[in-house]
């Protein structure tokens, strides 16, 4: 029997069953449509995330100090000294491709107002440092070019850090809170941040003019990072080149040594969270995935209940010339065809709902073709996994006892 | 008389229910001929329908030999008495085992199916001729529901013709029918015989036994009386002489 014939009479014998043909291809229709949407949910936020990152801050370059080498000993990282100001007016001076650009030095410990304390954070940098990490003062103002210059003793306080030691709805500007024993005057509020994407507190931290943390609290001469942004985000990994080409001059590194610091970029970042979003993917779809699992048993119930009803039929057939071979075929044909069918209108409702939640939710969400390839595939799984047991039944009945049934 | 199209020798059949063994065949001999019209008779028990399937290729017996058209069917494993079954049997049953919610000319159709030599276009018109030879070509695109008893057992035997059989075994072919219609039936088996097929018709009522050239009669698993119809009777005159549905008034 060719495969024209079985195809054939497969459809015949679905046709004469509409209803309970839909009905049984529903649990599939519903599984694959839910495993595309799943995954089209998933791939758009996965994808939306990463427009966001970027938009927020794929022109961001940050310089870390690297390792160094020091006669003939490898250096930790942290206690790297290899940044200097120096590095930071080099680029300033040299680099086309970058607009903004800020030393970063940073300490922690305990901030002090009368009898509260609280831990946190001090960040000193110059004013571009608002702008690069998209910092923006609520109340007050920021330091000036003086203040920097004379390492003032002044800051910038951030939401969190009043709540801890003056507490909620205080404008603290004009008081003086210490930090680590040196007095800070308070000139500037910054506005809400809430928490970063890996549920750090944005709003902890103190900036003050780099000169002041640098001279007054760490007493160091180096600095710990340098931030920058590119002018766009097509010129950043122009901006990176030219930067780490600036530092090895400054930092007169020959042809074959190895930087002493690093420059990053926000791609790893993405990377990141791309990789948070596939893990989510990956189980919304394995859920969808189990109403599959239920759709196929379904098929199968329904392909036993088939058997068992057309047993005087599959008499029939091998009376008449099918061999147990050709009903096996049959049955399995027709359960791939059941799963298959149902996979191409699980697959376009999948798509169709995509689309839905993407105009009336405003959720961004992609349709892979891969997605698609494979649904096809597993439909075809199913339905000759789960097909198989009850066409085996079928094909190894007697045809004597399936004329006679009743 | 023509050729020998069945033989069989010293045919035993054994079934095994728990501990006990039933002889359903002990030991048949009979020989039929091409272009025959043979009823088997018997009281249930007997052992005909356990001939009967052995005849259609559905069963093997337990000892002794069948040979259909020149060919053993001794050493055949399940597939090759499909393919046998194709190739040389028609099968009429008494609930005529049409596909339902399927047009007259696919059931008909059907046994070409498991044929690959066939085209589908082929299969149609063979269909379709078969449909003609027992004059239903005009109800081919109607579904069993559609057809009355009458109706659906002549698809039945439309559909036991399209491979050219050798052999026809009609099992109780008019037991679900009224006299009337049985004797329509027998008038198309009478004349599929008259064109040369042979055909094995399995009854147990007499009179339709009658409308055959050659009466075996079983019992107990034996062969106990073996008779040509000296007699035959005519289907079609009989359905003549039967008052005519316009007779009554309604």
């Amino acid at each position: 029997m060719n495969y024209f014939n079985l195809i054939k009479i497969a459809i015949n014998a679905l046709r004469r069953n509409k209803v309970r043909a839909f009905l049984t291809m529903l649990g599939i229709i519903i599984g694959v449509a839910s495993v595309i949407t799943m995954l089209a949910i998933g791939q758009g936020s996965k994808k939306s995330i990463q427009d966001q990152v970027s938009k927020m801050g794929s022109n961001l370059i940050m310089v870390m100090p690297g390792s160094q080498f020091r006669g003939g000993v490898q250096m930790g990282n942290s206690n790297s000294k290899s940044l200097t100001l120096e590095d930071v007016n080099a680029l300033k001076k040299q680099c086309r491709n970058i607009v903004a650009l800020s030393p970063e030095v940073r300490s922690s410990g305990q901030v002090i107002y009368a009898h509260k304390n609280s831990p946190t954070s001090i960040f000193g940098t110059n004013l571009d440092y608002l702008a690069i990490k998209k910092i923006t003062v609520a109340n007050g103002r920021v330091f000036n070019d003086n203040e920097i210059k004379a390492s003032a003793k002044v800051c910038l306080i951030g939401k969190t850090v009043i709540k801890n030691i003056f507490g909620e709805n205080f404008n603290p500007i004009g008081y003086t809170i210490r930090f680590n024993s040196i007095p800070l005057k308070i000139i500037g509020v910054l506005s809400e941040k809430g928490q970063n994407n890996f549920g750090q507190d944005q709003d902890d931290l103190i900036i003050a003019p780099y000169t002041t943390v640098q001279k007054r609290i760490l007493a160091i001469t180096f600095i710990q990072a340098i931030y920058a942004s590119a002018i766009s985000e097509e010129k950043s990994q122009m901006a990176v080149n030219e930067m780490e080409s600036v530092l090895r001059t400054n930092h007169k590194l020959k042809d074959g040594d190895e930087n002493d610091f690093d420059v990053r970029t926000q791609a790893e970042l993405i990377k990141m969270f791309s990789s948070i979003s596939d893990v989510l993917t990956i189980l919304l779809s394995a859920i969808a995935g189990i109403s599959l699992l239920v759709g196929g048993i379904g098929i199968m119930n329904i392909m036993y209940v088939s058997v068992t009803e057309r047993t005087r039929e599959i008499g029939l057939r091998m009376a008449i010339g099918g061999r147990g071979r050709d009903i096996l075929m049959q049955f399995l044909t027709e359960s791939v065809l059941l799963s298959l069918i149902g996979g191409i209108i699980g697959i376009s409702l999948g798509i169709g709902t995509s689309k839905c939640v993407a105009s009336i939710m405003n959720w961004p969400v992609v349709v892979m073709p891969q997605a698609v390839i494979l649904s096809f595939a597993v439909c075809t799984m199913i339905g000759i996994f789960f097909g198989w047991y009850p066409a085996r039944k079928a094909s190894n009945l007697d045809p004597i006892d399936a004329l006679r049934y009743e | 008389m023509g050729r020998t199209i069945i033989q069989v020798k010293d045919l035993k059949k054994d079934f095994h229910v728990g501990e006990v063994t039933v002889h359903a065949l002990r030991g048949i001999n009979m020989t039929i001929e091409e272009g025959e019209f043979v009823a088997i008779m018997g009281t249930s028990g007997s052992g005909k329908s356990t001939m009967l399937n052995i005849l259609g290729c559905l069963d093997k017996p337990t000892s002794g030999q069948y040979i259909l058209d020149n060919v053993s069917m001794a050493d055949m494993n399940r597939n090759q008495l499909a393919i046998l079954r194709n190739s040389k049997l028609g099968f009429v049953f008494q609930s005529y085992n049409l596909l339902p919610r399927t047009t007259a000319l696919e059931n008909v159709e059907l046994p070409l199916f498991y044929d690959s030599q066939k085209s589908a276009k082929e299969r149609k018109s063979i269909a379709l001729e078969a449909l003609e030879a027992v004059g239903l070509a005009d109800r081919m695109h109607h579904t069993p529901n559609q057809l009355s008893g009458g109706q659906q057992q002549r698809v039945a035997i439309a559909r036991s013709l399209v491979n050219d059989p050798v052999v026809i075994l009609a099992d109780e072919a008019t037991g679900n029918l009224d006299t009337r219609t049985s004797y329509e039936i027998m008038a198309l088996f009478q004349e599929l015989n008259s064109r040369g097929k042979t055909i094995i018709f399995v009854t147990h009522e007499p009179d339709i036994a009658r409308f055959t050239s050659r009466n075996i009669i079983f019992r107990d698993g034996h062969i106990t009386k073996e008779q040509y119809v000296s007699e035959r009777s005519n289907a079609r005159m009989m359905l003549n002489s039967l008052p005519n549905n316009n007779d009554y008034d309604y």
